[in-house]
């Protein structure tokens, strides 16, 4: 097998196991419980029966095993379970299922994640890019200062200090950012374009540093030194010599900061009551809804785990020392 | 020293041989730091004073709300008071001590935890080392954030759970750090020496190990502190961490925030919820400073190759 292939499988292998182990600990969630957790969430009035059943409802009277493969196995059908909220201690259930709580808010969410991607990796990749090649400079100096600032800041006060100028004092853009299934395109990006900008700057900050750092690394390597002295042009250099082998890092640049790009989305859907999933899991945090904090968590989770395998494999395909084995 | 004494060679080369105390070294090396690791240093040395002090600066109680709520600032309320009457002033003074202190704690207790875990590791190696080093992937697999989340929700919001939870997630990062470094000196002869003498796994943990990997666990203290700071921050901005009615910069943006829209009409109350966020920006910034500063002393690590 070509060894390409072989490392690829390996780290598919290794990710599903991490995978694996990370829904267990997700779902021991419901073990840690304390036990009367039936009475806070049917109120202190519930019946006997009404326990029983919403005990049985949620699997209780079955060893761990077989509810972990059950609740497994309704996830991969996009079956959640059912909420906490919602249920009267008189056995009334109102409670409604968590795909449908979290489908519409997940689609914001990506919505979200999605336009502060486009915006920010192609800003940050050609700061980044730039700072480092005029090492140095005035421009690379600025740049690095104003973004060590805003990485050292938390996300709340970076959105708060552009709803005090562009929402409050110049309102230009609408300081609540609340869309709905039915807002139309450009309607809701222009809703968005605060919490989109707050996630760009923190993001692109984040990412500017380190692909600097990354391509710095990269060209203080001897071969980048023997082009040079050999007489070729800067472009050819960059180009063909440097390049090959900046993919990898730079897709791990990328990657990470995705990744970071869906846990800063929780803080800033709170500021702006942007109706994402993250708003949603810290609603149901407080709440202690454990059905919904676990679907989110899973999902956030999960996407973390495949964008950062995503990344490995690219590297690793991308990687012209593995392409050409000896 | 005087003219009139003269000049004598020995003297001077008798001078230098003397060891230098802690302090006098610590000071040479201060006078040749940066402006930005001075500011630091500073800034860092007033938020701690005023931590410590807080009562006797703060002008009114933690959680006297005998005033008017959103009253504008003033002489007797230099911020104002907040939406149940608070001075806010008062309780941005008492949360440098809460909100500092639980991050503090936090932070030492994620080193205890992750450091010895991680030098348990190093010095046995074999098995233990493998079990511990695949549990830190699986949970470094989930970010901290949602992790803690999901486990508050179990347990609940008190500033004990918050603060074990926090320091179990973070200790995974330190363990990684601790390790790495700590097998370059487990393989060092004095570490067998002191094995074949018959020493315990505790002295050599702690009295030839942890002395040679200081510095790169010092300056990683202060930025796991910084994360640390900033997750507690954002954590009690969403209203799951520090609980009222406990003064805490987090909550306090949280609960002031509405303010804000007020700012066309009275640019004073549109800044009041932005003070307690930019406290905390200034010390993380701070904390940033020392430890770049700090980094280059120890390691010369500097993106200049």
């Amino acid at each position: 097998m070509h060894p390409v292939v072989s490392i690829v499988l390996q780290r598919l292998a290794l990710g599903l196991m991490t995978l694996f182990f990370v829904s267990v600990i997700i779902f021991m969630a419901i073990e840690m419980l304390p036990g009367d957790f039936t009475q806070a969430v049917l109120g202190q009035a519930a019946t006997e029966e009404t326990v029983a059943a919403f005990r049985r409802e949620l699997g209780l009277d079955q060893p761990a095993y077989i509810r972990y493969v059950q609740w497994v196995g309704g996830v991969v059908q996009g079956d959640f379970g059912t909420s906490f909220s919602g249920r009267a201690s008189s056995g009334v259930d109102r409670s409604r299922e968590v795909v449908d709580l979290i489908a519409p808010r997940l689609a914001n969410t990506l919505f979200l994640a999605g336009i502060t991607a486009v915006i920010a990796v192609p800003l940050a990749l050609a700061l980044g890019i730039t700072a480092a090649l005029w090492r140095g400079s005035l421009y690379d100096r600025a740049v690095n200062a104003t973004t060590l600032s805003t990485i050292s800041m938390p996300e709340f006060f970076v959105a708060y200090v552009l709803i005090l100028f562009l929402g409050s004092l110049y309102p230009v853009f609408p300081s609540l950012a609340n869309v709905s299934a039915e807002t139309p395109f450009w309607e809701r990006l222009y809703r968005c374009a605060l919490p989109a900008l707050t996630l760009t700057l923190v993001i692109v900050a984040h990412m500017m540093r380190m692909t600097r750092a990354a391509i710095i690394n990269l060209l203080a390597s001897p071969y980048i030194e023997m082009a040079r002295l050999k007489g070729l042009s800067a472009t050819r250099v960059i180009l063909f010599h440097a390049l090959p082998n900046a993919w990898a890092p730079i897709v791990n640049v990328i990657a990470f900061n995705l990744a970071y790009l869906i846990v800063g989305v929780v803080v800033v859907e709170v500021v702006f009551v942007y109706p994402g999933i993250g708003q949603l899991m810290v609603d149901a945090v407080t709440t202690r809804d454990i059905p919904v904090v676990q679907a989110c968590a899973l999902i956030f989770a999960a996407t973390y785990i495949l964008l950062n395998l995503l990344a490995d494999i690219i590297s690793i395909v991308t990687n012209p020392r593995l392409l050409h084995p000896r | 020293m005087s003219e009139s004494e003269g000049y004598s060679a020995a003297a001077e080369v008798g001078a230098v041989r003397m060891r230098r105390s802690w302090r006098e070294r610590a000071w040479i090396e201060l006078k040749k730091a940066p402006f930005t690791a001075w500011l630091g240093l500073v800034i860092i040395l007033a938020y701690i004073f005023v931590a410590i002090f807080a009562p006797w600066l703060a002008p009114y109680g933690e959680a006297d709300a005998q005033f008017g709520a959103y009253e504008p600032w003033s002489a007797a309320h230099v911020f104002g008071t907040d939406q149940i009457g608070r001075d806010i002033l008062s309780r941005l003074i008492y949360g440098a001590r809460n909100t500092i202190g639980i991050a503090l704690a936090t932070t030492l207790l994620a080193f205890l935890i992750g450091g010895s875990l991680a030098l348990l590791a190093a010095i046995s190696r074999g098995w233990v080392d493998q079990v511990l080093s695949r549990a830190v992937d699986v949970l470094i697999s989930i970010p901290s954030l949602i992790f803690a989340l999901m486990l508050l929700s179990i347990y609940g919001s008190t500033t004990l759970s918050l603060i074990v939870i926090i320091a179990v997630l973070d200790s995974t990062r330190v363990f990684r750090l601790a390790r790495a470094v700590a097998m370059n000196v487990v393989v060092m002869d004095y570490v067998e020496a002191a094995r074949l003498r018959g020493e315990g796994l505790g002295w050599i943990m702690r009295r030839e190990i942890l002395p040679n990997i200081m510095p790169p666990l010092v300056a990683e203290f202060g930025l796991r502190f910084c994360f640390v700071f900033l997750t507690i921050a954002a954590l009690s901005f969403l209203g799951v961490g520090i609980q009222p009615p406990t003064a805490d910069w987090g909550s306090m943006v949280r609960e002031n925030a509405s303010l804000i829209q007020f700012a066309q009409f009275d640019i004073k109350a549109g800044i009041t919820p932005l003070l307690p966020a930019a406290a905390i920006a200034i010390l993380t910034i701070a904390v940033n400073f020392v430890v770049d500063w700090f980094l280059m002393k120890t390691s010369g690590l500097r993106d200049e190759h």
